[in-house]
């Protein structure tokens, strides 16, 4: 090859390549898309409308007041955000919390048996408590969930990815034992899912189907925004994740910070798994584990693991979720189109970001003699 | 313990953990050149399915076996570019290529069937069992070892064959340097970034291959979900084995075990809910990880090689 690619740093971060390279990153993975789907034999153009139909709804669809695809994409948009500012808050550490998937089974697991079983042996209870009781299993249970690899790293140095992915399966596996097994609804007619709850532990719908649980993402967003802008905790996160080695020399307690920060993590994964049992399905079943903890990954790390950012990229990628759906129903195109993209676009997005801090150089290649040449010279 | 029941489990140990082992010996030389790529399961799903495809639509499980280890390696070249030559953070990329390669996989499961309808429930060719003659006839393991599929037969020269290569050969002495001290490895005139590209690619064929075996011998047909986290344990072996290929046999064939001791106990009509029998590979991988990683502190050794996850750039000083 004459020709060769060089990397050459530049001095300040460019701005307009800081714009031009999440464009360019969807376009390309579009481009990508359009290509498999061509192969596939789907029409592209007509797929994208769909999904584009699909996640937004049509200015038709405004003007009649008919905002369902909106608020659907809402309703994926929830367990996203609160998902991807459980796993930012645990990169911005160096933490990989690639368990937030099972987190979130934990936490609708907790928020699930307060919801089935409480009323019962505890009549006496106010209605009003059952809510708070329920968000409160759903943390702690995502809490613990996320505190025990939390524990083996800072303690025993356990790689963490592989103990929070493995977790993932594990709670995955539980609550299907339960639902197919012993909390089966004896009279759901054999479908595997629990019965119903009771509608007072039900979380408030604001509009369509979005409920109370959107509420919570935007304070959760807010929450870790002052954590990590304004308080010292915030700033030992920050300066651990930044450099590990001058963390420890300026007597940051690291273990101590990463269990903290994994009962924060965990726990809000916890509660976007109680906003999705009592906001959506209101018992456990089948749909809980959809790998919302899994794009979360990808929100986190779109939005630099930034909170706004977060909850601004969970909402595209959201669209981009409920757009996968419609083609499956309207189309019948595989709603995996849309994990395909999410890759694609993350893909780009990592080979892009490089172009902010360095400078792509196209460089001649001199041949060989020259270089003996000029070097023994 | 009788002695059907022992080798009808160390069958099923050899034959579940030869995926296993194809990966893990994948991952091991991709790790060793100083490249950590996490997109083992990605890369796996999409050996199996496509491995799949390619046999069910040529009839040929040949063409199937070379189609996975190209898209092996085709998926783990996005890795390369992408944390080699563009510096990626390799742990993202990886990650990304997980996701990535799940759902691919999963969208063309349903497409690549007959007709453009779903693979899932078709029935193609699969390797056969070959019994090797003489060899299966010793006492005890001749049996479980020697009457496998062609495979496993692979694996058994891998291993001796990678271990070889690694310690006593020269491009195993480099391989090693480019993991430990690349800037060492570039002073001595080796080609830091070419030979991580090369790792990189050899180990993401490795890995399809591994999918391959899933989908064309150990449970022949594709599911979705096939892997179900055999990737994951595959970077979880690589650990154990402190990245050296002969102690990766004793993880493969732990896991193994325990997908075998799962199996026979359902075969035999356990009362142990299934839900628990699955847990069991994921639980085992976190203890196993647990004691080793506590293991190798308490020996006060370094399993991984000093540059891993590291991208190497020559005009930035160590």
């Amino acid at each position: 090859m004459p020709f060769a690619l060089r990397l050459e740093k530049r001095l300040e971060e460019s701005q307009l390549t800081a714009f031009l390279v999440p464009v360019g990153s969807l376009l390309l993975a579009l481009a990508f898309g359009a290509v498999l789907l061509q192969a596939v034999g789907a029409d592209p153009w007509r797929t994208y409308t769909a999904m584009l139909e699909g996640a937004f709804g049509t200015p038709a669809q405004w003007i009649e007041g008919d905002f369902y695809a909106l608020t659907e994409t809402l309703v994926k948009a929830t367990p996203l955000m609160l998902c991807g500012l459980a796993v930012s808050i645990a990169f911005r550490m160096l933490f990989w919390n690639i368990g937030a998937e099972g987190q979130l089974v934990m936490g609708g697991f907790a928020a699930g048996a307060v919801a089935l079983w409480l009323p019962d042996m505890a009549p006496w209870l106010p209605r009003w408590v059952f809510l708070p009781l329920m968000a409160l299993a759903g943390i702690a249970a995502g809490a613990a969930w996320g505190i025990l690899p939390g524990l083996l790293k800072a303690y025993v140095r356990v790689n963490e990815i592989i103990t929070t992915l493995m977790l993932n399966y594990i709670a995955i596996l539980w609550l299907q034992h339960l639902y197919y097994g012993p909390w089966k609804d004896p009279k759901g007619f054999g479908f595997p899912g629990t019965a119903q709850f009771a509608t007072f532990t039900w979380l408030p719908r604001l509009f369509g189907r979005v409920h109370l649980g959107l509420v919570f993402a935007i304070l959760a967003a807010i929450f870790i925004w002052l954590v990590l802008s304004r308080t010292r905790w915030g700033y030992e996160i920050r300066l651990i994740g930044e450099n590990p080695v001058a963390a420890r020399y300026a007597g940051i307690d690291i273990a101590r910070n990463i269990i903290l920060v994994m009962f924060l993590s965990g726990g809000l994964a916890g509660l976007a798994g109680m906003a999705e049992v009592a906001g959506i399905s209101h018992r456990l079943q089948h749909g809980l584990a959809v790998g919302y903890g899994f794009t979360a990954i990808i929100v986190a790390w779109l939005a630099r693991l930034n909170p706004w950012g977060v909850v601004v990229v969970a909402f595209l990628l959201a669209a981009l979720l409920v757009g996968g759906d419609q083609i499956q129903i309207t189309m019948g195109l595989p709603a995996a189109m849309a994990l395909v993209l999410q890759g694609a676009i993350l893909f780009c997005m990592l080979g892009g970001n490089i172009l902010t801090r360095y400078r792509l150089r196209i460089v001649r290649r001199l041949p060989a003699e020259v270089v003996q040449v000029a070097q023994e010279g | 313990m009788d002695v059907a029941l022992f080798i009808s489990i160390l069958t099923i140990t050899i034959r579940a953990g030869t995926s296993l082992l194809y990966a893990t010996i994948g991952e091991i030389l991709t790790e060793r050149s100083g490249i950590l790529n996490l997109g083992v399961e990605g890369m796996m799903i999409m050996g199996a399915v496509s491995a799949f495809a390619a046999a069910f639509h040529t009839g040929s499980v040949w063409v199937g076996v070379i189609t996975a280890i190209t898209v092996g390696g085709m998926l783990a070249l996005i890795h390369a570019f992408l944390t080699i030559t563009l510096r990626a953070d390799q742990v993202v990329s990886g990650l990304a290529l997980t996701i990535f390669g799940s759902g691919l996989a999963s969208f063309l499961g349903q497409r690549l069937g007959p007709g453009g309808q779903p693979l899932v429930g078709q029935v193609g060719p699969r390797f056969e069992k070959i019994t090797l003659p003489l060899l299966s006839e010793i006492p005890l393991f001749g049996d479980a070892m020697f009457r496998q599929d062609i495979l496993v037969y692979g694996m058994y020269l891998l291993v001796p064959l990678t271990w070889f290569i690694l310690y006593k050969t020269r491009p195993g002495l480099h391989l090693r340097a480019v993991g430990e001290s690349p800037h060492t490895a570039d002073a001595m005139g080796l080609n830091v970034s070419g030979l991580r590209y090369f790792y990189t690619i050899l180990g993401g064929m490795l890995v399809g291959l591994g999918g391959a075996h899933l989908s064309l011998a150990y449970t022949p047909g594709w599911t979705e979900n096939l892997t179900s986290g055999r990737g994951w344990i595959a970077i979880a072996l690589v650990i154990f084995a402190t990245w050296d290929p002969a102690r990766a046999v004793v993880g493969a064939l732990l896991f193994g075990g325990v997908n075998a001791v799962q199996f026979r106990l359902q075969a035999a009509g356990t009362t142990i809910p299934a839900a628990f029998l699955n847990m069991l590979p994921y639980a085992f991988t976190i203890i196993v990880l647990v004691l080793i990683t506590w293991w190798e502190a308490f020996r006060k050794r370094v399993g991984a090689p000093a540059a891993l996850g590291i991208p190497y750039m020559r005009e930035e000083a160590v």
